[in-house]
Order: C-alpha cells, then structure tokens, then sequence
C-alpha cells in the first residue's frame, strides 16, 4: 500500500517543496521541470531523447497501467531525468507487455516519485515558467536538497544533443533502394527512421557533429535533421552543418530540434519559451492545405515569430492554433522544410505522418 | 468561411418522453444547441412533447412548442414561422425519425427548410446491420460475423452458419430493445421471435458474439472542412455483452496503449469518413481481443448521442454546444475552447482525473423483473463521479448511487461463499462489482474473477487496494488510526460513514469527520478544464479530492 512506501520530496528552484513516495530507484536525480498532457505512450516519452536533462511531470493521473513492451521505445535507453506522477502503477494488464513501469525504471536508474499533487504543481510550473528540480528518495533535507539543486546548470545555452547522438553511423532500409536519405541524428526518435524506411528510403545515420564532406560520401537524394535535446543556439556546429547542407540544393526536412536549425541556419533567432509544449493534443493548422492536425509536440525553445514573418525567403506553412507560434516553415528557394512538431507521431494522433509522404515526393521530383 | 449566413432561424425537435435508452442527455443537448444557436443571433424554435424539460423553460427558445412529436406538429409549426433550418441531431432517435418521416413526405422541402447537421444516408447506414457491415468490409474493417434475417426461418439457418453463442440484433430499434445473447440452441427460437417482433420492419441481424473482449466508445466531432477530433475514449469495464448504457464505464481509457489507442482513432476517423459528408459528432465503438489487440467495429451513430452527454461532462468540452456551430457553418479552427476563451476548440481534451459512470438500476421496484444484463438497456439513470484515481472515482460513484452503498462494499451484503460468489458473477447483473469485492475480500485471487468476468485485470487489481485497505483500517479504532492512513483512505475515495463502519469500536462519521479535521486531512477542490492544467480556464467546474 502507499503508505507504506518510502517518502520522497521534490524541491524547485524556486524553493517550492512537493511531497510524495519513492517509485523506481531510491536516489537523487535533477534537472528541469517540464509537464506531458498526454493520456497515452508513457513509454515512448521516457525514451525520447528530446527529453534529455528533463525531470517529467505525466499529468494524466494513471501511468503504468499498461506495462512496458519492448517496441514501444523511441531509443534504448530511458532518457528522462527523474518522474513526476499522481498514481504510478505496479500492476498493468496488457498482455502483450513485458514488464511493469516500477521494474523498467529500476532498471533504467530513474528516481521517481508519485502521490505527488500534481495538478497544483503543473499549474504552478504554467504560471512560474520552466525552472530547474530535485527529488529525492534518500535525501529528506530540504536545504540539503536545495543546496544540490543549485548546482544544476541552466537549460538555456545547454548543448546536449552530442550526449545523446549515435557514436557510430548505422544503416536501415533497403540498402538497393532508389531513394537515400542522410540523417544527422541530434537525439533522433527510432519511429521517424522507422517512418522514412517505411516509405522506401534508405538512410545512413550519422553523430551529431558529422561535417558535410562526410554525409555526403553517403551520395544521398535528401537530409534529414533530426529532433534532439538542449538549446539550439548553443548548437554551432550543427548549425554550420545545416547551411552547407542548404549549399547542396537537395531536399531537407527537419523536426523539432531540426526545425529550429533550419531557421538559425537562415539568420532565424530562436528563444526558450516560458513553458514549452509537450502534449498529444497541440492543434496546428497547414495554411497551405487550410486542413488542421492534432499533433504531438515537445519542445521547450521555439523560433521567433516576428523574424520568420520578416525572412524574405522563408514561408510560413504551418501555425498552432493556440498560440500562433510557428509551427513550421519552407523556405522559398530552395527544396527544404521543417515543422516544430513530430509528425512521426509516437505517441500521438497520426495526422501529420504525411509530411514524410511529402518528403519523399520531394526527392522524387528533384531527382527526374 | 464562418458561418452561414442565410440561416436566420432554426427549429430543434426535442427527445419527446423520458424512457430508458432516451432519458435527459438529450434535454441538456437540446438546451446547449438552443443557446448555442441564440449566441449567434439565430431565431430558434423548439418542439418538444416533454413538459418537464429545461429546454421548453421560455427562457431557452424564441418560441417553444408543446405538441406531440408528429409530422402534422411540425407542418403546423412551419405554417406558423418563417425556418430556415432544422437541427434532428440533439433529440436522439426519436427527433431523427420524426426528421426522416417529414422528410419522405417532402415536408422539409415544401416549406424550404434545409435539414442541418445530419447525413440521412449516414443515418441509414448506421442503422441498417447490413449496410454497415458491407461499408466496413468495404473500407477494410473488421467486424463480426453476421448475417441478416428477415424470417424465423431464415434466422435459424443463419444461426446454424455462424454458430454459438450469437448475438440477436433487431434493426431500427432503440437501446437495444429485443435484442439478445443466444448461447445454445435451446434459447435461439424464443430470442429470434422476439427481435423479429420488436424490429419495426421485422428484420434481425444474427452476429457472432465476442464475449469477453473489451469495449471502447470514442466520442468525434467533426467540422464541414473534414477536421475531425476526438474529445473523449471511454472505456467500459464490463466487457462486451453489455449494452453500453448499462456498463460501467470509465474515461479515459485506462487500459490502452498508445498504438492500440491509435489504431482506433485512425479507424474512428476512417469510419466516420467513409460514412458521409455531415458536420457535427459522431460515437464509435469497438471491441477489442485482449489476447492480440485485435480491433473490430461494433457501431457507429453519427450524430450526438446519449455517450456525447457524457463525454461533455466529462472532459468539460460542450459537444453539443460546438456541433450546433458546426451545423450553422463554421470550422472548429474558427471556435474558441468554450472553456479556456483563449485556446482553439480544435484541440483534444487532455484529462487529469478519472471518470466513472455507474448505472442505476430500479430492479427492487420491479419484483421477479429479469435483472441480468445484457444488450437491452435496463437502467433508469446513472451518477457520474470524479477523482485523482480510479479507486476514488469507483467508490464517489458508489456513494452517490442514492442507495445504501456508502462506498464500494457493504451494499445488499451478500452472505453467498467464495464459491457461490464465484458463480455469482459470470453473470452480469446490477451487482456483480459489489460482489466481486466481496469476493476479493474472502480471498478469491485476481486472476480467477478476470476468467469468472472477463474484465480487464487492472481494473479489478485496483478494486484489490480498496480491499486492502479496508483490511487495514479494520485493525484500528478511531483512536489508534495513523493520520497517513487516514489520508490514504480518503485519497482512495473512503467516505467517513464508510471508514465509521470499518474501524473497530463505536465509531460515527461525525468522529471520523472530526479526527480528519483536526489532522488538517481535509478536501481541495481541483478543476474541470479540458487540458490539464496547461491553460488557464475561464469558466470551469470542480471536483473535490484529496491530496498531500
């Protein structure tokens, strides 16, 4: 029973302390705050290496109910720094699982802790912004934890993508097939590789700081920037990448972290946002087609609105219907285009899966 | 484009008489259209036969008719008033039949009146077994087995082909009436003469039965430009066998994974496209095989259902309110979220509490009435509780069922022993979840009542911690209680008369009430907001709870 279970405590930055019980593995873990909405695919947010150097608050109140399954991973390992929930479940029910959230996280090294109310926290986090945390399960000092927490860098200026990118390249697909796609793997999610094999491309996936010389040697038809953790700005090296790659005139796609390289690339500043947006449920809409997606979202910096809308060689494509933020761009010269949302779509609605379509249409066309 | 703006007056049919299956969800989505409509200046005109409705309150229409819902109380009124259009889909089956009567008698098109929001094509083949069967083969969904009989004979032969147990559906019926589960071939000529009699054009559909899988309700909306979401997926706790509005059921889904999840949106989306062109809500409903998260369509209604009145409550999203605007014209990327102001109305609620929707039944008021569950609708009403768990919201429901339950447990105490418990709840019946508790309190593992009643484990995992718990209170008084204690049981929905119950020694709910207080173990009230908290909301309602 909970009650029963050891105590455990959450502190913020700024010096607001939540209590709760131990889940996972006893310890202490930090980083920065940030909330998930959506009510499905706990699994896949824990493996999303966008998520790097964050402590995750699930605001549905269930998580665990449905075990862990080996496929519904987006990298190896779990990536989140540390859970925050209401209820985590021992028990799932899925047959087809292999195994329970307690056990995973175990086994992953991730502190959590749950009974937390954390419907009050995330509206605090919503009102005070993103800052950085710690929890404990062994610690029970405040002003001892407080005195770790302020040891914690900030996660504005924070270069992480290199962390948590392939060491070595790799291959997927057909390696005969007519269509070849070059990935710079910034933290990249194994269902948009999936998502580009699925449509008959074969990709080489290459570490972050892969210079042009070297991705080109691969004589792709298209580049792929990837999604990934951390500031983009404090990204200069994948930034000099991307506008090489632009040099090539073949056509690029970018998601998330990509999206906003995409725009630093064309002189685009980006800004870390109050709170960002993580969630299943972001409405956007395609202001080309006029046609709305629900989409999946996680990113915590966004590109500014008002130099994208000045750019005289970037379109805006697509925009969130909540906020107006930009949602995605093309640029008006050259065969490349980004959205900040992941329309690969795990978890979340597939709507927009056929930006991938898109994608590969463009290779086509530009090849003939 | 907004919306249309040659619509100047509107008339809504209202659901006419409360009856099982019809009862006041369709009163609340008649009043919400109505307002719905007004905001935009639009002239509304209302029929209902039903006096005691809000919807007939003067305050709700331009002018309210109380006439028999017939075809000749509609000619009367478009006589009377200049309509535009007319809104069938917010009084449930009897509003749209009415609509498809006058429609046939070209009433509709005599006076120039467009019928908006609805799809009568779509209707019909949502209604009609067959058609919908051979739509869904079409678009590649599965469904089951069937076949369409129009005679006894033909049913028996049917019955023969497919096998046992079987399912009976007569066509064009309401919450199931005639309806039945045939598990041998002793009970199948009684079942077949009964929904041939109660099918209006004497036609049954004899399906396959796939008891035991799980059901899943999605609730869709969907705009003129083909944007569609989904606000709510409910799952129900009873497994398939049980008519929907007898199950209970909960919100979210709390047993799906994200790709078993998505699958059935994709399929919603796909149904509800291949069904018609209409703008407004839409219900679907699937079984799910446990064993290989297999998917199979069970129905669809295309339009606003007795489920979107609760789907509206239950995340705080008005279906009816919106689908109204839709019919008029409008887009949900044009919407507001009704209620945040700030955000869009094209956006899927995200939930961060729990919802259960029990049942009432009246059975002690129907001596030697048949009080097993089935497909025919048999409640006369149902509560709807919220909480932070599971365990909260099961035992709010049970104390607001209006009876004895002061919780889940010590209701129509059961003096049955394991074994007879154990037979006791194969078959559903108004209190299998009472029993089932009783059950797991005398010690019948988890696994043997999932394979007794085929509800998902966790479920009844979850009803093994309320039993735990009791077992703990019951070895403290209400002076030896552990404030952490306490607090859990009230996080797990315990109310003071229940926890008075089980401590040992004379205890009241008052001492109970009294010792929590004096713990600071006291109630926080938390919002309804459609999103989680990640937005500020403007106009919410609230649940209370407990928290640390």
């Amino acid at each position: 029973m909970p009650h029963t279970k050891q105590p455990a405590v959450l502190v913020l930055a700024d010096g607001h302390v939540f209590y709760g019980q131990a889940f996972g593995k006893t310890g202490t873990t930090t980083g920065e705050i940030c909330f998930n909405t959506g009510m499905t695919g706990y699994q896949e947010v824990f493996t999303d290496p966008s998520y790097t150097g964050q402590i995750l608050i699930m605001n549905n109140v269930h998580i665990g109910n449905y075990g862990v399954k080996d496929s519904d991973v987006e990298s190896n390992t779990v990536k989140i720094r540390g859970l925050i929930a209401r209820n985590l479940e021992e028990q799932f029910s899925r047959i087809q699982a292999n195994g329970d959230v307690d056990n995973y996280l175990k086994a992953n090294n991730i502190v959590a802790i749950e009974g937390v109310d954390t419907r009050a926290l995330v509206a605090h986090i919503r009102t005070k912004g993103a800052m950085n945390c710690i929890i404990s399960s062994e610690i029970t000092d405040v002003e001892q934890l407080k005195a770790e927490l302020a040891k914690v860098p900030d996660m504005d200026g924070l270069e992480l993508s290199s962390t948590v990118s392939t060491t070595e390249e790799y291959e997927l697909g057909d390696a005969a097939a007519e269509l070849k796609v070059a990935v710079l793997d910034l933290g990249v999610k194994k269902h948009i590789l999936e998502c580009l094999v699925q449509r008959g491309a074969h990709v080489r996936v290459h570490p972050a700081k892969t210079p042009l010389s070297r991705l080109k040697e691969f004589n792709p038809d298209g580049y792929f920037i990837s999604n990934g953790p951390g500031d983009p700005a404090a990204m200069d090296y994948a930034i000099t990448t991307v506008k090489d790659i632009l040099e090539e005139n073949k056509p690029v796609f970018g998601i998330c972290l990509g999206h906003q390289l995409l725009a630093l690339a064309n002189n685009i500043p980006t800004f870390k946002m109050h709170h960002g947006h993580r969630g299943l449920n972001h409405p956007v809409k395609n202001i080309i087609t006029g046609q709305c997606e629900i989409t999946t979202q996680n990113h915590g910096f966004g590109v500014d609105p008002e130099a994208v809308r000045k750019h005289p060689d970037v379109e805006i494509t697509h925009v969130n219907l909540n906020d107006e933020s930009i949602e995605g761009i093309r640029l008006k010269h050259k065969p490349a285009f980004s959205v900040q949302y992941h329309p690969e779509s795990t978890p979340g609605p597939h709507d927009s899966r056929y930006l991938f379509d898109n994608f590969v249409s463009m290779i086509r066309e530009h090849k003939q | 484009m907004p919306k249309d703006n040659s619509i100047k007056s509107v008339l809504i049919i209202g659901s006419g008489p409360i009856i099982i299956g019809q009862a006041c969800e369709f009163d609340y989505s008649g009043s919400q259209a109505a307002r719905s409509l007004r905001e935009e200046g639009i002239k509304v005109i209302l029929i209902n036969s039903n006096p005691a409705t809000i919807m007939t309150d003067p305050m709700m229409a331009d002018k309210v008719y109380l006439l028999p819902l017939t075809v000749e109380s509609i000619e009367q009124i478009l006589q009377e008033n200049q309509i535009d259009a007319v809104l069938p889909t917010m009084g449930g089956q009897t509003a749209l039949n009415l609509s498809k009567e006058a429609d046939e008698l070209g009433i509709w098109e005599k006076y120039n009146v467009r019928m908006i929001g609805v799809d009568v094509a779509a209707i019909d083949t949502a209604e009609d077994r067959e058609k919908f069967r051979q739509l869904m083969v079409k678009i590649g969904m599965a469904v089951a087995p069937s076949r369409v009989a129009n005679s006894f004979l033909e049913g028996k032969e049917f019955a023969q082909e497919i096998g046992f147990p079987l399912v009976i559906r007569p066509s064009f019926t309401l919450g199931g009436t005639g309806g039945g589960f045939v598990h041998s071939k002793d009970d199948l000529d009684a079942a077949l003469d009964r929904g041939l009699k109660a099918s209006p054009i004497h036609e049954v559909l004899v399906e396959k039965a796939v008891l035991g899988w799980k059901e899943y309700e999605l609730e869709l909306l969907r705009d003129k430009n083909d944007n569609v979401v989904i606000i709510c997926t409910v799952e129900n706790l009873d497994p398939m066998g049980v008519h929907t509005g007898d199950s209970i059921t909960v919100a979210p889904a709390m047993t799906l994974s994200d790709t078993a999840f998505q699958e059935m949106r994709n399929k919603a989306i796909l149904m509800m496209r291949s069904l018609g062109n209409f703008a407004g809500g839409c219900n679907v409903q699937f079984a799910q095989n446990p064993e290989t998260e297999e998917l199979i369509a069970v129905e669809i209604n295309p339009r606003v259902s007795r489920s979107s009145a609760l789907a509206s409550k239950a995340t705080g999203y008005p279906i009816a309110k919106i689908a109204a605007k839709l019919a008029i014209g409008y887009s949900l990327d044009e919407l507001k979220n009704q209620i945040t102001m700030t955000t869009s109305a094209y956006f899927e609620p995200a939930l961060d509490y729990v919802i259960v929707k029990m049942p009432r039944w009246n059975f002690d008021k129907f001596k030697g009435a048949n009080d097993t569950l089935g497909l025919q609708m048999k409640s006369v009403g149902e509560v709807m509780a919220i909480g932070r768990s599971f365990t909260e919201a099961v035992q709010k429901a049970c104390q607001s069922l209006e009876n004895d339950a002061v919780g889940l447990g010590y209701y129509g105490k059961s003096l049955m022993k394991s074994d007879e418990l154990m037979e006791y709840i194969k078959t559903p019946k108004w209190d299998r979840i009472f029993r089932i508790k009783d059950a797991l309190m005398q010690g019948t593992t988890i696994k043997s009542i999932v394979q007794a009643t085929g509800i998902d484990r966790w479920f009844i995992y979850q009803i093994q911690l309320i039993c735990n718990m009791e077992k703990e209170l019951a070895t403290y008084s209400i002076d030896t209680i552990p404030a952490d204690l306490l607090k859990d049981a009230k996080k797990n929905g315990f109310s003071d008369a229940q926890i008075a119950k089980i401590l040992h020694g004379d205890c009241t709910d008052d001492q109970v009430y009294e010792k929590r207080k004096a713990l600071g173990i006291t109630r926080v009230y938390k919002m309804v907001d459609t999103c989680s908290a990640e937005f500020e909301a403007k106009t919410p309602y609230f649940y209370s709870t407990f928290e640390n």
